[in-house]
C-alpha cells in the first residue's frame, strides 16, 4: 500500500511537486499500478539462470573532431533561459550564510 | 484520377515522373488538405510554410534523374513532434519544450532530406510519447478521422490521423510500447516498428532508451518499406544502431509459417475483432501460408514488466529537463525551487506519474523486487519468442483487443496502459513488428478499422512485408 507520504517522498526525489489537491488521486492510482505490476513478484525467476550474457559488440569510432569548434555554440546558447551577452546565468549554488 | 493528397508514395512518385503533377502541386494539395481538416482533427501541432528551395530542388532532381531519382523525392511527409528538424520547434507535445527549437537534424531527417522528401509539419502526440490516445498532449487531443468522437490511438496519433485523413502522403512516428502500431490499427493504416537498432535515434527525444524505435506510418506496405529502407542503417551518432546481417541472414520463403498464440486470445479481446482476425488468417491460408499454434506463456506478464522498465528509463531520460539549459524555466527562491518549479509546471500529469513510478522502481529496497525481476521476465520473454521462431517465420495476433475508444473512456491510467497489451512484447524483445489493416468492426453505426499485428525475428523485416503484402 502506497501512502501519501510515500508519494510526497518520491516526488521530492524526482524534483517535482504533487499538489495537496492531487495527492490522494495520485496515491490511489499509484496503488492500482503497483498492484498490477506486483504480479511480477509471483514469478519464480532467477536472474542468473535466465539472463544470458548479451552478445557483446565493441562500438568503435574514429578518434577525431565530431564537428567544427563553435559550430553549435550560438544555437545552443540561444536556448538558454537567462543570458546577458556571453554570460549564461543560473542561480547561485553555494550559499554564503 | 486519385486526388494528389490521397496518393501513396508509389502512386505519387509515378505521377511526378510521368509529369502528371509537379512537386509544387503535390505539396499544395497536401498542404491545402492539412489546412482544411486540421481545425477539426488537430493532427498537426504546426503546418510548415512551403520550403521553396526544397520543392524546386526536388523537382529538378526528378526532371534530371527521372526514373533513377529516389522514390521519396518530392514526397510531403508529416513528422512526429519528438523528432528534431533543424530550426523547427520540437516540443514532444509538452509545455516543457513548447518553445524549444531544434539545433540540428535527427539522422532520420537528414536521410529523408538527402532523399529529397519534404516536411509538411509536426504532428500531435501524447506528451513525451507517453499514452495511447493523444489525450495526454499538452496542446489538446487529435481526433480519429473515422469517428471524431474517438481517439486516434497514440502516442503517434497525430501522424496516424494525418496519414489516414490524407493530410500527407506518409509520416514518421516513434514506438516505445506500441506507439506506431496501435494508432495505425485505430486509424486503418500500416505502421512499422523496426528491429531495435535498425534505425538511428539520434535526434529523437528519448523516452525509454532500451525500447524506442522510429518507424513509418503509411497507406501501404510498400510505402512503409520505402521509408524504412530510407531511414535505416548504422549511424556513428547512435551506438545502438546495428549493421546488416548482425542476426544472420533470414531466408524468406514465399510461403510463411505463421504462429498464432491462441491461448492469449481468450479473455479481453472483442468478439468481432477476433472474427476479423480469423477472416484474415483464412486469407493468409488461401495465399499459401500455413497457420501453426504456438505458446508464449510469459506474454501475460509482459505488460507488467514493461510498466517497470519503461518508467525507470523515462524517469532517467527526463531528469535532464530541469529548466537550466533549455525548456520551460520557472524561478523560485533557491536553485532547488528552480528545478522543482520548472519540472512541475513543465510536465503534464501522466509524465509526472511515470517519473514517480520510475523513481519508485529504481529506489533502494525496491530495485530487486521490481526492476531486476522485470528485466529477468524480459529475458525469458525474448527466449520464448526465439524458441517459437524455430517452428514459425512470423507470429500474428490482433494489434489491439478493441477498436478505437471514445475520449475520456479510459480515464484511469491502468485501463489506458492495457491498450498496449499486445504491442509491448516487440519492444521488450527488440523484434520488428508491423500492424496492417484487417477490416472494420461496427460501433454505434460507425465502421472502425482494426489491425493485425505481425512480429518477426530480429532483422527479418522482409518477412513482415511478405506477410503484410498477402493482406492487401
Amino acid at each position: 500500500m502506497a501512502t501519501t507520504e510515500d508519494v510526497k517522498k518520491l516526488a521530492a526525489l524526482a524534483r517535482i511537486r504533487v499538489e495537496d489537491t492531487e495527492l490522494e488521486k495520485f496515491t490511489n492510482e499509484f496503488d492500482a499500478i503497483l498492484s498490477y505490476i506486483g504480479q511480477l513478484e509471483t514469478l519464480d525467476l532467477h536472474p542468473a539462470s535466465c539472463i544470458l550474457p548479451p552478445v557483446l559488440r565493441n562500438v568503435m569510432r574514429v578518434d577525431g573532431e565530431p564537428h567544427q569548434a563553435h559550430a553549435y555554440t550560438e544555437k545552443l546558447a540561444e536556448q538558454f533561459p537567462s543570458r546577458e551577452g556571453d554570460a549564461l546565468s543560473v542561480k547561485q549554488i553555494i550559499q554564503h550564510d | 484520377m486519385t486526388k494528389l493528397n490521397e496518393m501513396t508514395i508509389v502512386e505519387a512518385a509515378r505521377a511526378l515522373r510521368a509529369r502528371e503533377c509537379s512537386v509544387r502541386e503535390l505539396w499544395d494539395a497536401c498542404a491545402a488538405a492539412a489546412h482544411e481538416k486540421n481545425p477539426e482533427l488537430h493532427a498537426y501541432l504546426e503546418i510548415f510554410e512551403a520550403d521553396d528551395a526544397a520543392i524546386e530542388s526536388a523537382q529538378k532532381r526528378i526532371d534530371t534523374e527521372g526514373e533513377s531519382a529516389q522514390l521519396l523525392c518530392g514526397i510531403p511527409l508529416a513528422i512526429k513532434d519528438n523528432i528534431l528538424i533543424e530550426g523547427k520547434i520540437a516540443s514532444a507535445a509538452s509545455k516543457m519544450l513548447e518553445n524549444y527549437r531544434a539545433t540540428y537534424d535527427a539522422t532520420v531527417i537528414k536521410k529523408l532530406k538527402e532523399a529529397g522528401a519534404l516536411f509538411l509539419g509536426r504532428t500531435n502526440m501524447d506528451e513525451f510519447a507517453m499514452g495511447s490516445s493523444t489525450e495526454h498532449s499538452a496542446f489538446g487531443p487529435t481526433k480519429n478521422p473515422h469517428d471524431i468522437s474517438r481517439v486516434p490511438g497514440g502516442s503517434s496519433g497525430g501522424s496516424a490521423a494525418a496519414v489516414a485523413a490524407h493530410l500527407c502522403i506518409a509520416a514518421l512516428g516513434s514506438d516505445t510500447g506500441g506507439s506506431v502500431r496501435q494508432p495505425a490499427a485505430h486509424c486503418g493504416i500500416v505502421g512499422l516498428k523496426p528491429t531495435y537498432g535498425a534505425v538511428s535515434r539520434y535526434g529523437l527525444i528519448a523516452m525509454g532508451s532500451s525500447l524506442d524505435q522510429i518507424g513509418p506510418l503509411a497507406k501501404s506496405i510498400t510505402d512503409a518499406r520505402i521509408i524504412h529502407d530510407a531511414i535505416s542503417g548504422k549511424d556513428a551518432l547512435d551506438s545502438t544502431t546495428i549493421p546488416n546481417g548482425l542476426y544472420g541472414v533470414h531466408k524468406i520463403s514465399k510461403h510463411l509459417r505463421i504462429g498464432v498464440p491462441y491461448h492469449l486470445l481468450g479473455e479481453g479481446v472483442d468478439k468481432d475483432v477476433l472474427a476479423a482476425f480469423d477472416t484474415v488468417l483464412d486469407k493468409l491460408t488461401q495465399a499459401g501460408h500455413e497457420i501453426i499454434e504456438i505458446k508464449l506463456p510469459m506474454s501475460t506478464t509482459a505488460l507488467a514488466a514493461y510498466y517497470v522498465i519503461m518508467p525507470a528509463e523515462v524517469s532517467t531520460n527526463l531528469a535532464r529537463l530541469d529548466g537550466m539549459r533549455y525548456g520551460h524555466a520557472a524561478r523560485g527562491e533557491t536553485l532547488l525551487d528552480d528545478y522543482i518549479n520548472s519540472r512541475t509546471e513543465g510536465f503534464g500529469e501522466e509524465t509526472r506519474r511515470r517519473i514517480l513510478l520510475g523513481t519508485f522502481v529504481l529506489s533502494s529496497g525496491y530495485i530487486d523486487a521490481y526492476y531486476y525481476k522485470a528485466d529477468t521476465a524480459r529475458a525469458v520473454l525474448r527466449r520464448e519468442y526465439e524458441k517459437a521462431f524455430e517452428s514459425c517465420d512470423v507470429i500474428a495476433f490482433p494489434t489491439t483487443p478493441s477498436p478505437a475508444f471514445k475520449f475520456g473512456d479510459k480515464n484511469d491510467p491502468l485501463s489506458m496502459y492495457l491498450e498496449d497489451i499486445f504491442t509491448v512484447t516487440a519492444n521488450l524483445t527488440g523484434m520488428p513488428a508491423i500492424s496492417v489493416p484487417m477490416g472494420t468492426v461496427e460501433r454505434e453505426g460507425k465502421q472502425l478499422p482494426v489491425g493485425i499485428h505481425i512480429t518477426a525475428p530480429h532483422q527479418a523485416e522482409n518477412s513482415l512485408f511478405t506477410a503484410g503484402s498477402a493482406l492487401q
